[in-house]
């Protein structure tokens, strides 16, 4: 395909048409996917993930510097909510990020959740494998600011930092519902304000009390983010988090297992639209509403015979 | 297939710091059912560029108060030609005399909106041009 070729010769242009196909599931998407494929593992993926405007873009902004100043190809998704009732979005998190937009080895994009729920849209996934593909060494992803369990970050980050801030009442408690589990690493942002210590020392609390993780403890770091602060030491968790997973064996298993979810999921949605498509097409599904509404059958039996009808051609 | 969505880069060029004009229409944009990209005050036309090719957006609105427009809205169509993106939609609004307004739509920019234009009429005015693409 030869948007697929100009896009990893560095074409920004074919990149970003690549990435609008891939989220709008267009079909030469498939095409440019199967492509790629060859030519994904290397980059590392990184969430970034925490309440909402706890510092995630800025943090951002600031951690592609950071890698810049060793030359590597950096490239940022940008998570944001999309409007259930409209379908439109306000993108923001460019507006932290805006002295990268010079640098050529820099690629940015913002994304809507387009209905999907769990900090990020379905789109995400493949489109850091397009990114990854096209040789960029780092890929963040900064989910959606929803402060509950974000767990979809998980099944497509390699490492996933929590952002915490202090000042959001005494309730860590309440946000820690599922982020102690998916943190590689925390980050205490906005450690210029008060409370900030006492944040990092709870944190580190509830982590040594969960007894999961034995191998890698997650660190608690600390960072101004608008000042730069505590910038490097966060970039060096990065590597290391990596030089971890590699040397331990659990990249090659955490992949396996992102491998199979994927390939499960697209067999499912596969399977789905050719069937709901039939079903459509054939006029049938008005035919099956009426016999559910009228109880001449039930949808277990309809399902069976949907299924049949399905196998045999 | 997913639905396709238009997608629009607003900025904000120049050196004034109100962003108001500009966040108003970004709002009405996404109550339209567009993916606004927002890239916040006092954006050079090449950053603009930058972040419209990396969004890959079908348009670039730009508001401006400070009386740059002369210099600014044009540039940002020359650039756009530079890095073969003449095909994305560009669009001025601000503080704009009438007497302006013919010469910057030679130098290429689809329409200006002049303050008070009901947003309504800038979002069918893309509706319109970008529609039968999306
Ligand atoms: N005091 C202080 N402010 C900060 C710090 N880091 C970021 N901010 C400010 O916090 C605000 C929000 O920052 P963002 O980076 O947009 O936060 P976010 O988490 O990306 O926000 P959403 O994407 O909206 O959830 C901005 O005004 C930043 O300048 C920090 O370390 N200290
Ligand atoms: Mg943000």
């Amino acid at each position: 395909m030869e948007l697929v070729q100009r896009a990893r010769q560095g074409d920004r242009r074919a990149l970003a048409r690549l990435i609008t196909l891939v989220e709008n599931e267009a079909p030469e998407a498939v095409e440019a996917l199967q492509e790629l494929y060859l030519f994904t593992g290397k980059a590392q993926v990184i969430g970034i993930t925490g309440p909402p405007g706890s510092g995630k873009s800025t943090l951002t902004d600031k951690l592609v510097k950071e890698l810049r100043k060793e030359k590597k190809k950096v490239a940022v998704i940008a998570v944001d909510p999309t409007s259930p009732f409209t379908g439109g979005a306000i993108l923001g998190d460019r507006i932290r990020m805006s002295d990268l937009n010079l640098d050529e080895d820099v690629y940015i994009r913002s994304m809507g959740t387009r209905g999907s729920l769990g900090g990020l849209s379905a789109a995400t996934s493949a489109a850091t494998k397009v990114l990854d593909a096209c040789d960029f060494d780092y890929v963040f992803i900064e989910t959606v600011g929803v402060g509950q369990s974000e767990v979809d970050i998980v099944k497509a980050a390699d490492t996933t930092i929590v952002v915490m801030v202090p000042g959001l009442g005494d309730d860590i408690q309440a946000i820690k519902a599922g982020i102690l589990e998916i943190g590689d690493f925390f980050v205490v942002n906005k450690a210029d304000r008060d409370g900030a210590n006492r944040v990092a020392l709870e944190l580190r609390m509830m982590l040594d009390l969960n007894e999961q993780k034995l191998v890698w403890q997650p660190p608690v770091l600390m960072s101004v983010a608008n000042q730069n602060q505590g910038i490097a030491e966060i970039v060096a968790g990065i590597k290391d988090h990596f030089t971890y997973l590699k040397e331990s064996g659990e990249l090659a298993i955490k992949r396996r297992e992102r491998l199979e979810k994927e390939l499960l999921e697209i067999v499912s949605k596969k399977i789905y639209r050719q069937i709901a498509d039939k079903v459509q097409r054939e006029g049938k599904l008005k035919q099956y509403l009426d016999s559910l509404m009228k109880k001449e059958t039930d949808p277990y039996t309809l399902v069976k015979v949907i299924l049949q009808d399905v196998i045999k051609t | 297939m997913a639905e396709k969505r238009i997608r629009v880069l607003v900025a904000k060029p120049g050196l004034d710091g109100h962003d108001r004009g500009a966040k108003v229409i970004a709002r009405s944009l996404r109550d339209a059912g567009m993916e606004v990209i927002y890239t916040g005050l006092r954006q050079t036309p090449e950053q603009i560029v930058a972040a419209a090719i990396q969004e890959d957006v079908d348009v670039v609105a730009m508001s401006l108060l400070s009386g740059a427009h002369n210099h600014l809205f044009p540039k940002v169509v020359e650039l756009l030609k530079e890095k073969n993106a003449e095909d994305i939609l560009v669009l001025g609004g601000g503080v704009i005399p009438e007497a302006d307004i013919p010469f910057l739509k030679e130098r290429g920019i689809a329409e200006i909106f002049t303050p008070g234009t009901p947003t309504g009429k800038v979002v069918k005015f893309i509706r319109d041009k970008i529609g039968e693409k999306v």
